[in-house]
């Protein structure tokens, strides 16, 4: 139910970190938004920067139409779910879903109301006499969201919601934001520092790096054309093959190797240009024999991924990466030939990182 | 070879019963050495004679009695109550903020100006201070009452009291105020629905703490109070002497009992309560 907006945000902290880098962002009404990126990349302080808890150097934050960059956040009518979740130790369930309630004063009969309607749509109706102490962590997060939720905000922020959580249970409780997010309809940011998390469920996202978003699009956008060799290289869960090499007579070459340039990219390389040849190791087909296109060599790792095999061959000093399905996995020393799919081939510029 | 090694095992472990028998009697004598003051605290009071020595009570009550004939005696502990319970109130409102603002407020030299502060506490309620002490109360019209020996107990323990608080602060997670902050609770909100009520145990340590130290404190009322009327126990204390300048024991007995049970009393209260416990440690 709100746009958030900020230009040209920039945060320096004293001792001069710069934590946010003349920052542009939009991020649409009802959207699922996710913030990635590697630590101290900034994406956490642009979320406080969202929330109010920290003032930005310089720039404007929007919500809507209205500049809030120096409205204090009990102001913006947000809500925002820590990673520890911040639940008052000294108070119970109830209690701490109402206490914002009785903050803002609203009629004790309305606070009644809404903590029966928050803790219904997350099922914690039997928790609410416990203490935080007293429920377990799953649970502690669904209080922190009803939490939340029980001040009708127009924004979410959720900081890392799902770091604190044991790794099955965290796959349960990110499909349950996902469902209740869409349900409410209400614009979500939420901070992680991991992908498989954004790329799971958001509708967009974005990805920093030192203060700076480095692309922002759709999970399936990031997964199959991401922008520069940052993203492509931070993306994924099985590292892409990034290959350094030069454009000759219309190939790529790398090392001892030459590799196919797809039709596509026809007519945008210069003869000589320094590239980094991109292919996701999924994206690779074991042939049978060597060709022109073709990596060959010695395998040197096989990495048991469950469904399929991460193998990888030795090409000359170039480690490349392939998947091999299971049952059919080679060993060690054997020679293997790699043939990348052109369709999902991606070149990169190797002066200025981006996507050409 | 089983034999041997049982053998051997056996001799182990009567080694370690000989050695258990002399630590259990070195630390008998260490407790014998702490306890035996105390049970003569609580023996000697009921005693018709009692002298240094602990023996068997004839149970009688003659000594409060006698105390009782004194005008001053039992007025001394209501004073003594409200010197410490006035320190204690007032160690715990100037604190509790001061220890949340430097637990919280980041500045150049927070911590050096904290060991400064402990370091000059011990001046203040130390005789080296007395008299400029004495002169500052003279001046400020604030000799021979209550308040001003309570602001200058106060004076001593605040920078302990802020120490010790101050680390309670410190573990407090700041994302508690963050996301009060966020529902939009004012400054003063937050620390009273949040901050005070989780650091409480801390509090009441510090409120215990100040009011055993203002209780037992003989010099800053000695030098500031004249009026008889106002003077504290630990000073009346010293009024149970003979014309010859013995200590009268029996008087000195019985008074030490209703000296000590108040304490005693409070200490046990608050640790029922709310346990004495230290969640952060002091961190050096």
């Amino acid at each position: 139910m709100s746009i958030v907006t900020t230009k040209k945000i920039t945060k320096v902290f004293p001792g001069g970190v710069r934590a946010l880098d003349e920052l542009d962002l939009t991020i649409n009404d009802g959207e699922f938004f996710a913030l990635l990126g590697p630590s101290g990349c900034g994406k956490t302080t642009l979320l406080r920067t969202l929330g109010g808890l920290e003032s930005p150097t310089s720039g404007e934050v929007w919500i809507d139409d209205k500049d809030v960059t120096w409205s204090p956040p009990g102001e913006r009518n947000i809500a925002m779910v820590f990673q520890d979740y911040a639940l008052y130790p000294h108070m119970s369930v109830k209690e701490n879903i109402a206490y914002p309630l009785k903050v803002r004063k609203l009629p004790k009969d309305e606070q009644e109301k809404r903590v029966a309607m928050a803790s219904k749509a997350l099922s914690i109706e039997t928790l609410l006499e416990r203490r935080p102490g007293q429920i377990s962590g799953g649970q502690q997060q669904r209080v922190a969201v009803a939490r939340a939720m029980a001040t009708t905000p127009n924004l979410y922020l959720f900081d890392e919601p799902l770091s604190n959580l044991d790794a099955r249970l965290r796959l349960e409780a990110r499909t349950f934001l996902k469902q209740l997010q869409t349900e409410l309809g209400v614009t979500t940011i939420f901070v992680t520092h991991d992908q498989s998390e954004a790329l799971a469920i958001a509708d967009r996202m974005a990805v920093m790096d030192k203060g700076v978003v480095r692309q922002v699009g759709s999970p399936s956008e990031f997964f199959h054309r991401p922008a520069n060799l940052f993203v492509a290289a931070f993306i994924g869960s099985t590292p892409m093959n990034l290959l350094e090499g030069q454009v000759l007579q219309g190939n790529v070459k790398v090392g001892s190797n030459t590799f196919t340039i797809p039709e596509s990219y026809r007519g945008k390389l210069q003869e000589g240009q320094e590239v980094v040849y991109g292919i996701r190791p999924e994206y690779v087909s074991v042939v049978s024999s060597n060709a022109d296109g073709v990596a060959s060599g010695s395998v040197k790792v096989t990495e048991n991924m469950g469904t399929h095999y991460l193998v990888s061959i030795d090409c000359g000093g170039t480690l490349v990466r392939g998947t091999v399905p299971d049952g059919q996995q080679p060993a060690n020393g054997a020679t293997l030939h790699f043939l990348p799919d052109l369709n999902k081939v991606l070149i990169y510029d190797k002066v200025s990182g981006n996507l050409i | 070879m089983a034999i041997l090694k049982r053998q051997k095992t056996k001799m182990i472990q009567e080694k370690t019963a000989v050695e258990k028998g002399f630590t259990g009697l070195f630390l008998a004598l260490c407790v014998a050495f702490f306890a035996l003051p105390l049970v003569w605290l609580f023996i000697a009071p009921w005693d018709g004679q009692p002298n240094y020595s602990i023996k068997w009570p004839s149970w009688t009550l003659t000594n409060f009695a006698e105390i009782s004939k004194n005008p001053y005696a039992y007025k001394s502990l209501v004073n003594s109550a409200i010197f410490s319970a006035g320190s204690g109130i007032a160690v715990i409102l100037v604190g509790a903020p001061a220890s949340y603002v430097l637990s919280r407020v980041k500045f150049k030299g927070r911590d050096s100006f904290l060991y400064t502060l402990l370091l000059f506490s011990s001046i203040v309620t130390g005789s080296a201070a007395m008299v400029p002490l004495y002169l500052l109360a003279l001046r400020l019209n604030i000799l021979d009452t209550y308040q001003g020996v309570i602001l200058i107990l106060t004076g001593g323990l605040i920078p302990t009291a802020i120490f010790i608080l101050k680390d309670f602060t410190d573990s407090l997670p700041r994302s508690y105020e963050e996301s009060a902050q966020i529902f939009g609770a004012s400054s003063f909100r937050i620390l009273k629905d949040i901050v005070a009520p989780i650091i409480r145990p801390g509090l009441a340590v510090i409120f215990v703490w100040s009011f055993v130290q203002a209780w037992g404190n003989f010099l800053v009322p000695f030098i500031l109070i004249r009026d008889i009327n106002k003077q504290p126990g630990a000073v009346m204390m010293y009024s149970f002497y003979s014309d010859g300048g013995q200590p009268v024991i029996r008087q000195v007995a019985a008074f030490s009992l209703l000296y000590a049970i108040p304490v005693m009393g409070m200490y046990f209260y608050v640790n029922k309560k709310y346990g004495f416990r230290f969640y952060g440690g002091i961190k050096g």
